[in-house]
């Protein structure tokens, strides 16, 4: 499998007047041709603000100050944000869902409208060609009745409706790549289900590569063949998906794991392991792991030497961690 | 009117919640928005019920109804063994000392210029139960209590992050020694490293103060982790009630095996065996319910009975309630 995607050292601050945020702070990973990619995170770690600088969607404050963005062979970092070349990729090549469907339609344009303006600038389809297109896309995302209700207005459709659409619009150009970012966390978990089921089968059917977004980590377990699990802007753990579900490296994740109660557990047998404390304030970090005030896996070590980068411990698995912590 | 048996902290019956739909300058009567729709269940004393649902299911109504936030519109509800459905306004304040209830968002259900020390003591305040240093002295405990320094009494809400101002919320709840906490949606407003800790201490407060819990949640993981019995409930209607370890082994209800399959599990090479159940549609709209069974449109084992009558819910054995004539 080629590499389509891969990001180097990616560095994202935020000027504020309380301090520098770095929002990403040297993220590296990669997404191969139709790959379906978790990436995990508490709010506030920087998942989001990593895939927006991708699209080149960070706005003041925010600036990308260092990385290296290479898709399918272009540099990324060379085109300017509201450039043409920029321009021509975002919507095109890659595209993305987000959280909420209720405010990233436009209320006052119809489905077809929003969908049909993609095809338009993109495909340079005509309005009727484009039209068609958007009905089919829509009854492949499963909207019943899709030739009428395409000219409804997005109010006129539930949450889950409407996330639907987001992923007809995702889906528009046949992009290489897709970011969800937390696709299905403003829905209900059947209709969670559904909506993840309808991702996998398109992206599966188009070969297009797709990166959840997500704090909950049942949502990419299923899904995901590989994970990337963030803290603090970093990405502190990545492996197959079988490997961080089944034998976490990384404190954090492990904690993480421990912490959610799971499904048919017997009611009683087992107490939660919270992880204490708090995710730390992205202002004036230290130098030490951002970790390391809620581990409990420290060493003397971690005190005094810089966060550790990323190191392999295992076929396609690496963790950032002074402590190499074998469960099982 | 009594409920017979004094193990009971709650006892509903026949509860309904219609809000009722007016248009026009004259605001007449035009439908009602059936948010709960004639439900029956019980609360023990010292146990966790769940109550677990998709939106718009009821279940906030229902927890509502019992802080008797709303006039029920008609049916019972006995609060230690006291009919409190009907009973005058002011009459319903004593009881409310005996209630506590946290709710989700730590930061809409905390006043912003209030600080957490006056949080926490105004439910005193309000039932005239401490004032001056033996008020003081009742924070400082309720803090102690929930894993929170005195020493903060004085900061506003968002001085502290949302797993502290939880356990504020937590504090307030706990203020006027209740019997029942109905703890509506109170972790699902966290960050996923916090959660647990307050799943925890709502254990260990229930464990070392004798409290009742009704647990209203969408999440079934964690209801199912905490309640001792569980609820389902799909349009204003309870599906399937039964104790936690049965509705994960034996689920009978269609509705609660496709919420229980819905349900992301973080373990892949489970996942990948795992049966999933998706259900097709959406959930109707609560103001024109489907007849019959509420459920039977996205049932998979629908037959045209279902629609007749609405089938009741009818114990099974062992306690195991549950609303389907095809099981």
């Amino acid at each position: 499998m080629a590499s389509l995607l891969d990001v180097e050292n990616l560095k994202t601050y935020f000027k504020t007047e309380y301090g520098l945020v770095k929002a990403a702070d040297g993220v590296s990973f990669n997404v191969n041709q139709g790959e379906i990619i978790g990436l995990v995170g508490e709010s506030g770690c920087g998942k989001s603000v990593s895939i927006l600088s991708l699209m080149q969607l960070i706005q003041s404050p925010g600036e990308i100050i260092d990385g290296k963005i290479m898709l399918d062979g272009q540099d990324l970092r060379k085109y300017k944000s509201n450039g043409p070349e920029m321009r021509a990729i975002r919507g095109g090549k890659m595209t993305m869902i987000f959280q909420e469907p209720m405010t990233s339609l436009n209320p006052v344009l119809t489905i077809c409208r929003q969908i049909t303006e993609s095809l338009e600038l993109h495909l340079n389809m005509d309005r009727l060609a484009a039209r068609g297109r958007a009905i089919e896309l829509l009854k492949m995302v499963g909207v019943p009745d899709a030739a009428t209700r395409i000219d409804d207005y997005p109010h006129q459709f539930s949450g889950g409706m409407r996330q639907r659409v987001m992923i007809a619009m995702a889906l528009s150009c046949n992009p290489m790549i897709i970011f969800a970012d937390e696709p299905t966390t403003a829905v209900d978990v059947t209709t969670q289900a559904q909506l993840l089921e309808l991702m996998k089968d398109l992206v599966t059917r188009q070969n297009t590569a797709l990166v959840i977004v997500t704090h909950n980590l049942g949502v990419v377990a299923r899904y995901a063949q590989r994970i990337y699990v963030m803290y603090a802007g970093r990405i502190i753990e990545s492996g197959l998906s079988e490997d961080i579900f089944g034998h976490p490296r990384h404190p954090y994740t492990i904690g993480l794991l421990h912490s959610v109660p799971r499904l048919g557990e017997r009611h009683g047998t087992r107490k939660l392991i919270p992880i204490d404390g708090m995710p730390p304030d992205l202002i004036n970090m230290p130098p030490t792991c951002a970790f390391l005030p809620r581990c409990t896996y420290k060493v003397e070590r971690c005190q005094k030497e810089p966060w550790p980068a990323l190191r392999a411990v295992g076929d396609q698995h690496y963790i950032s961690c002074y402590v190499d912590i074998r469960e099982k | 009117m009594n409920a017979p048996q004094n193990n009971l902290m709650v006892e509903v019956k026949n509860l309904k919640m219609y809000f009722p739909i007016t248009r026009g300058l004259l605001r007449h009567h035009v439908a009602d928005v059936k948010a709960v729709d004639d439900i029956s269940f019980e609360i023990k004393k010292h146990e966790t019920l769940g109550l677990v649902g998709e939106s718009g299911c009821g279940k906030t109504t229902t927890g509502r109804c019992i802080l008797r936030l709303y006039n029920p519109t008609s049916g019972n509800i006995f609060f230690a063994g006291n009919d409190i459905s009907t009973i005058p306004e002011r009459k319903v304040k004593p009881l409310r000392s005996q209630m506590g209830a946290i709710f989700q968002d730590p930061f809409g259900s905390l006043n912003p210029r209030q600080t957490a020390g006056s949080i926490v003591g105004d439910p005193l305040k309000v039932h005239n139960m401490a004032a001056g240093s033996e008020l003081e002295d009742r924070v400082t405990e309720l803090f102690h209590l929930v894993g929170l320094d005195p020493s903060m009494r004085d900061r506003v809400p968002h001085e502290f992050s949302g797993g502290q101002r939880q356990r504020i919320g937590v504090a307030r709840a706990l203020a006027c020694s209740p019997a029942l906490v109905i703890c509506d949606e109170p972790i699902s407003a966290l960050d996923v490293s916090i959660q647990a800790q307050i799943i925890n201490l709502l254990e260990e407060l229930q464990g070392r103060l004798g409290l009742t819990y009704l647990f209203i949640a969408h999440d079934l993981a964690v209801v199912q982790h905490i309640s001792d019995r569980v609820a389902v409930m799909y349009l204003g209607r309870i599906m399937e009630l039964t104790t936690s370890e049965e509705l994960y082994e034996n689920p009978l209800h269609p509705y609660t095996r496709a919420l229980l399959s819905a349900i992301p599990i973080p373990d892949p090479i489970a996942e990948k065996t795992r049966m999933r159940i998706v259900l097709k549609g959406e959930v109707p709209s609560p103001v024109n319910p489907p007849p019959g069974c509420h459920f039977h449109p996205r049932c998979s084992m629908a037959i045209p009975e279902c629609s007749a009558a609405r089938p009741p819910l009818r114990d099974i054995g062992n306690g195991h309630f549950v609303a389907c004539i095809r099981v």
